[in-house]
């Protein structure tokens, strides 16, 4: 078990997602960067879809009321054990009593806590990730708080030893601006050919609304082209009938701010979806900070798939070698 | 004459200098306080993070205006 000392800016109890209830409305909530969310499962043994913590931001203080092996990916919140600085990307081992803690953060949004065994919290519709917005899934529904004893799950399938690591070339550097792959599409036709030119030159700022719903971008304004709206849409130009959204995807109401929606995003609604993120990208744009920069970079389908098997072979490679 | 401290964003966000808008600001400049203390807000991700002292002191000034975007390690306060 785990207690929670002080519980961090927003901990949440996370997996592969809710996969699979799309189509009724459900997002999938689940692990922002799931990369490191899957290097952090292998590195103590556990099975892939094993719950595990995300940290956002500000640490948490956990205490482990057993010896276990832990391990810590994502963006780099400089960790310590009993006041002692610990590696992340690495198998550690806990003794009973030992408190892990955080400095401020250097880089990235996010870390990923994996306990061995994984996160013990009920299972609702096929997945443990918490969806905070209508408080189900994870502990309770919602963020760890202060106070709180966490369980752990009996889902390692693997010993591995402590000290294990992947190589320096797997782990992923976060800097202050990003550049995020995009498809273009399915409602760019609605923006200027200007304006398409512009989403695509402008240097984004990520605004204090940036989370788990989706992040906000500030710089120019784009244009719609004018048109007499067709039924069902809304007055706005930004508007069109109701269609889904897909994850990762970008809309601008009324042409300010565009905003990526993420795991925990409405599902679908009425405006003009631009572009959408790539889903290898979807884990760099989990550890995008607030005030960071991001261009983002047109790429054809062929690439965004060759991107992902890509991705996907190098956790096959990384799983072969612990 | 005490050194000065300076407090730091641990978070990027917004910084506040009052609880809500109707109420006064937590403190202001010349103000005793007490380790623990209040002094303003972050709000990012819609979760408001309260900044508070680390040391007694006094405060000597605010680095940056209410609601402000501030990054992370960016100096907040100043105390003496």
């Amino acid at each position: 078990m785990i207690k929670v000392i002080k519980a961090g800016l927003q901990t949440t109890v996370q997996d592969r997602g809710r996969i699979g209830f799309y189509e009724i409305g459900m997002p999938p909530s689940g692990a922002m960067d799931q990369y490191s969310y899957t290097v952090a499962n292998l590195l103590v043994g556990n099975a892939p879809h094993a719950a595990a913590l995300e940290i956002t931001y500000l640490g948490p203080e956990l205490e482990f009321g057993s010896d276990t092996r832990i391990s810590l990916t994502g963006g780099y919140l400089p960790p310590k054990i009993n006041g002692q600085a610990v590696p992340m990307w690495e198998t550690l081992e806990v003794k009973a009593g030992d408190v892990l803690s955080f400095d401020f953060v250097k880089s990235g949004a996010r870390v990923y806590l994996a306990v061995e065994g994984g996160i013990d919290v009920p299972v609702i519709m096929n997945s443990r990730s918490t969806y905070t917005l209508i408080g189900i899934g994870g502990f309770q529904g919602r963020p760890l708080a202060a106070g709180d004893i966490v369980h752990t799950a009996d889902m390692k399938e693997k010993d591995v030893p402590v000290g294990s690591k992947i190589a320096d070339t797997d782990i992923p550097v976060f800097s202050k601006s990003h550049e995020i792959r995009v498809i273009v599409g399915l409602c760019s036709y609605r923006l200027t050919d200007e304006s398409k030119a512009t989403f695509l030159h402008t240097e984004w700022t990520v605004t204090p609304e940036a989370n788990r719903i989706g992040y906000r971008h500030r710089g120019e304004r784009l244009q719609f082209v004018e048109r007499e709206q067709p039924f069902g849409a809304g007055s706005n130009p930004s508007n069109v009938t109701d269609l889904g959204y897909p994850i990762g995807s970008i809309q601008v109401p009324d042409g300010v701010e565009p905003i990526v929606l993420l795991h925990d995003a409405v599902t679908g609604g009425g405006y003009a979806t631009i572009a959408t993120v790539i889903s290898t990208d979807l884990n760099r744009m989990g550890q995008i900070k607030t005030n960071d920069k991001v261009r983002f970079v047109a790429v054809s389908l062929e690439e965004a798939l060759q991107a992902r098997r890509e991705t996907q072979a190098k956790l096959s490679r990384i799983a072969a070698s612990l | 004459m005490s050194e000065k401290k300076v407090i730091l964003s641990p978070l990027p966000g917004v910084f506040y200098r009052k609880p809500s808008p109707d109420q006064p600001d937590y403190v202001q400049e010349g103000d005793m306080v007490k380790s623990g203390d209040i002094v303003g807000l972050i709000e990012v991700m819609k979760n408001f993070y309260e900044v508070k002292v680390e040391e007694d002191g006094v405060i000597d000034r605010f680095s940056v205006e209410n609601e402000t975007i501030v990054d992370v390690d960016q100096e907040l306060v100043v105390l003496r």
